[in-house]
């Protein structure tokens, strides 16, 4: 399973939270789900988009951690903080672009995926890849994403001026190589005209 | 008059919902005693599972990831399901009604109450003036037991179960056109199928794991039909999605027909040597073009002829139903018009190219065949039919005039008890309160009964009617089989053994019979025993079990009946050699001319009412209304509303509304959604009381299968 990577594809999610059902189950996470489900924008889609941490090659998280608490491992892990060393500052959950990071207030620590550290090394598959039902979330051999899929995987994310390289791979167009992130266009996107166009032309018959 | 004596606050108090969030002994690394690979108790796709168990008390799960259907995926639903096990609110020992609710009571007082009451009852007014309602969410067995128990032991014909108000006018399709009642596909052929047609299936959140068949078959390059009032999560990158007015199948199935016909894009190779009746079909589709389907459906012409050149041409294909087609009074006649489209195609019995009904509930196959529906014997035989008739009254060593006739359906029950026919109710895995519509009806109709016994495992809103509450099992307390949405027999395993005094289900039924004076053909030692003798039934049956043992089902991980014999390995793909299950081995097309629903919008109700699930719940929310992690996720039903029919009502956002009936009314959230059709309100039906969308909805029945008609009525909205 060494060869084995993360691929998560947004466009098959269906929102059905199984992977933080799931995520909770796990032994060593005792209740508490390291996987965001985010619910994109309810009133206009039932779009929702799985988050589980990306585990950067050169991790921004672990950059501005002051206490020096975030530790990646050999096979390019990113862990949640060292309860010895974590002051709870929260500069990781600032400072991360793909916003992973929470602090838990109940034990004053960052925690956050590991991709299941735990299962991945005795031979499993993470949690949430396994219950997924979309298998929006798949754990697997990079030749068989490319062969069973027809997107291909991109591990490459610019935001403005930075440039992210990550472990996980995010289902992509076949033509995208990077993926670009502007984000004040995005903050604007709510307020689209096209929104509203693009539904009436769903509901033709709108006369209520 | 079973009427309640405490009210539901005290209700609450005592006997639930509860939330349980955490397993037994706390969240801290429990190593378990064993694992045990059993199934999900809940929707009809039945994933596999391994159930973690230590000190008889199941602690958690760990994926099975060898099933073959679902490889280790589950919804939140199976992820969690775990958790009603050892839950605060499990029934420990029978409870009898008295001025404080109710008190436990012994096995002895319990059943002897429960017996002479159907002894005073049947001997007062007749044997069918006692009823029974089963469940589809229990094992083979128990379905099959109970169905026995009521024929041979009561000897009443009012027997029917909670599968009337799920997909019995798909089952009746399927038998009218195919001649038999199952999926003719295994659900391995989706991903093979180029076109697919998802028709009034919510599929990302009633049977969540199929998404990823209907996903890897657009990897492979088939292009998705989604068919829906609501854009739900399956329906949001579909190729093409046809927004439906509520109550208008059947009119849309035509229309997609018309424009095959029109293009050439029919197998009449096919039609003329398999099937019957392609000619009053083809008259009858004349005038369904795009334009006149438009003014009946509200999906636009261009969308229709666009279906149809996805559908037509296709080389190979699959479609699927489920409740939103079928929960109509003309159910039948839409899942009809629907196989037409299939039949028209010749596609159907060839690996990646055939039809089926999605089950919703976990025995909703099996939990039809083996007897506990009004009209039906085990092995899916026919009550009526003489010689099915006395094949199984010499089966059972009865006389076969002793065997009852066809009985009242689910929904008829009720009426029956209403009209003062039907005294006298035993109910088991049965929430009718919450799952039946008008339930301010059902809910009267519950407090005139004389008496009514209850088995279940937790108390249910339909349970505190009781006079006599018999604490039964959890799916995974007993050992069994369930047959899946795509004819496939599983094993359950017994992970733990009941708690407390509770009894496995099928010995209560069987001491109740014994009591009742048939003993001699209710001793079983096990549940084992219940199958080889529900599999011996089934012998020569439409639905043959015969081939199956428990060691078999296990070993092969599953047997789709037909079976007919132990070196028989089972039938995944239906009509493999053309031959439908006919006498003579011909399909039958059917000509349904498009019919209103039974209510239907006018100046007064000017809004269309539709209900419907969500994910994280399960049916009446009896087990998933009690498991914290669930609840939490989507905690009380709400009115989904388009914002233009919002800025109408004036509501924004958050607000409370009335939803309002002929028949009843609820004040819930509104939730402003782009993804419904500006014409219709959508409530989840899980809950009970007075945020109960059965509430709201209409006992209009099929005239052929009697399906209640949920999925449309006519409301108004208002601001609360």
């Amino acid at each position: 399973m060494i060869d084995y990577e993360f691929f998560i594809d947004q466009s098959r999610c269906i929102g059905c939270q199984a992977c933080v059902q799931a995520c909770m189950e796990c032994d060593t996470h005792r209740g508490r789900s390291m996987i965001h489900l985010e619910v994109i924008d309810r009133p206009v889609s039932t779009q929702t988009g799985p988050v589980v941490c990306m585990h950067c090659e050169d991790p921004v998280c672990a950059q501005v951690c002051p206490a020096d608490a975030i530790k990646q491992t050999e096979d390019g892990i990113v862990h949640s903080s060292m309860k010895s060393r974590c002051i709870g500052c929260s500069n990781c959950v600032l400072a991360c672009p793909f916003g992973v990071p929470r602090y838990v207030a109940s034990i004053d620590q960052m925690m956050k995926c590991d991709m299941c550290f735990d299962r991945t090394s005795i031979g499993k598959k993470p949690m949430c890849a396994t219950v997924c039902p979309s298998q929006a979330l798949y754990f697997g051999p990079p030749a068989e994403i490319e062969r069973i899929r027809r997107e291909r995987p991109v591990n490459e994310f610019r935001f403005s001026q930075q440039v992210v390289k990550t472990k996980v791979n995010v289902m992509a167009g076949p033509e995208t190589n990077v993926m670009d992130f502007d984000v004040l266009t995005f903050m604007s996107g709510g307020d689209d005209p096209m929104n509203d166009l693009i539904h009436l032309s769903v509901w033709t018959d709108h006369r209520v | 008059m079973a009427i309640p004596t405490l009210d539901e606050t005290q209700f609450i108090n005592k006997f639930g919902p509860h939330l349980n969030y955490e397993p037994p002994g706390g969240w801290q690394d429990q190593k378990p005693d064993k694992l045990v690979k059993t199934h999900c108790c809940f929707c009809g796709v039945q994933c596999g599972i391994q159930l973690k168990v230590k000190d008889n008390k199941v602690v958690g799960f760990e994926p099975w990831e060898e099933f073959p259907v679902n490889h280790g995926m589950l919804c939140p639903k199976g992820v969690k399901r775990y958790l009603q096990n050892e839950h605060p609110d499990r029934l420990l020992s029978p409870l009898i009604r008295d001025n404080n609710g109710f008190r436990p009571a012994t096995w002895d007082e319990a059943l002897n109450c429960t017996v002479h009451a159907i002894q005073r009852i049947q001997e007062r007014y007749g044997r069918d003036a006692f009823a029974v309602l089963g469940g589809a969410s229990m094992t083979n067995e128990k379905a099959y037991l109970l169905g026995k128990f009521a024929r041979v032991a009561l000897r009443t014909a009012n027997i029917d179960y909670n599968g009337r108000l799920c997909m019995v006018s798909a089952g009746a399709a399927n038998k009218m056109a195919l001649g038999i009642d199952r999926a003719a596909n295994p659900w391995s052929d989706i991903p093979l199928a180029k076109a697919i047609i998802l028709s009034g299936t919510n599929l990302g959140e009633c049977f969540p794991i199929l998404t990823d068949y209907v996903w890897r078959a657009r990897d492979n390059g088939a292009k998705i039909i989604v068919i829906d009032p609501r854009i739900t999560p399956i329906a949001r990158t579909a190729d093409l999605f046809l927004p439906v007015k509520p109550g208008r199948d059947s009119a849309l199935a035509n229309g997609i027909l018309h424009v095959m016909i029109e293009r050439g894009w029919i197998d009449e190779g096919f039609i003329g040597c398999h099937t019957e009746g392609f000619d009053q079909v083809r008259e009858l589709i004349g005038k369904y073009s795009p334009e006149f389907t438009e003014a009946i459906t509200g999906v636009p012409a261009a969308s229709i002829v666009r279906a149809a050149e996805i559908w037509g041409p296709a080389e190979t294909s699959m479609l699927l139903h489920a409740r939103g087609v079928e929960h109509q009074v003309k159910g039948v006649e839409n899942c009809l018009s629907y196989i037409n489209l299939v039949l028209a195609s010749g596609r159907i019995g060839k690996p990646g190219c055939g039809y089926g009904t999605i089950t919703g509930q976990g025995n909703g196959q099996g939990g039809r065949e083996h007897g506990q529906r009004c009209n039906q014997l085990p092995g899916a035989r026919d009550i009526e039919n003489p010689e099915h008739r006395r094949f199984i009254a010499d089966f059972w060593r009865v006389q076969e005039p002793d065997l009852p006739h066809t009985g009242l359906t689910a929904c008829e029950i009720f009426n029956a008890i209403e009209s003062g026919k039907i005294k006298g109710l035993l109910s088991i895995s049965f929430n009718p309160l919450v799952s039946i519509p008008d339930a301010n009806r059902t809910r009267a109709a519950l407090e005139q009964l004389e008496f009514y016994g209850c088995i279940d495992f937790f108390l249910s809103e339909s349970g505190r009617y009781a006079d006599v509450v018999l604490a039964g099992s959890l799916q995974e307390e007993d050992e069994g089989t369930v047959t899946t949405g795509e004819g496939r027999c599983v094993r359950l395993r017994q992970s733990v053994s009941p708690p407390g005094d509770a009894r496995l289900d099928w010995q209560i039924i069987a001491d109740l019979a014994t009591r009742l004076g048939a003993h001699d053909y209710f001793s079983y030692g096990t549940a084992e025993d219940i199958f080889l003798e529900l599999s011996a039934a089934t012998k020569g049956g439409i639905a043959d079990y015969s081939g199956m043992t428990y060691s078999k089902i296990e070993n092969n991980m599953g047997v789709f009946w037909p079976c007919p014999s132990p070196d028989h390995p089972g039938t995944p793909r239906l009509f493999e050699d053309g031959r439908f299950m006919h006498d003579d081995g011909r399909a039958r097309f059917h000509a349904c001319e498009y019919r209103p629903p039974a209510e239907d919008v006018d100046s007064e109700y000017p809004i269309f009412f539709t209900s419907g699930r969500v994910v994280s719940q399960y049916l009446s929310g009896n087990q998933t209304r009690r498991i914290g992690a669930l609840v939490d996720q989507y905690p009380e039903p709400l009115c989904e509303m388009h914002p233009i029919l919002a800025a109408r009502v004036g509501v924004t956002q958050g607000d409370q509304v009335r939803v309002k009936t002929r028949r009843g009314e609820i004040v819930v959230p509104v939730q402003i959604v782009k993804t419904i059709r500006p014409d219709t309100v959508f409530v989840p039906y899980h809950w009970p009381g007075k945020k109960s969308a059965n509430l709201l909805t209409n006992r209009a029945l099929d005239p052929i299968s009697k399906i209640p008609e949920y999925k449309v009525c006519a409301c108004r909205v208002e601001r609360a």
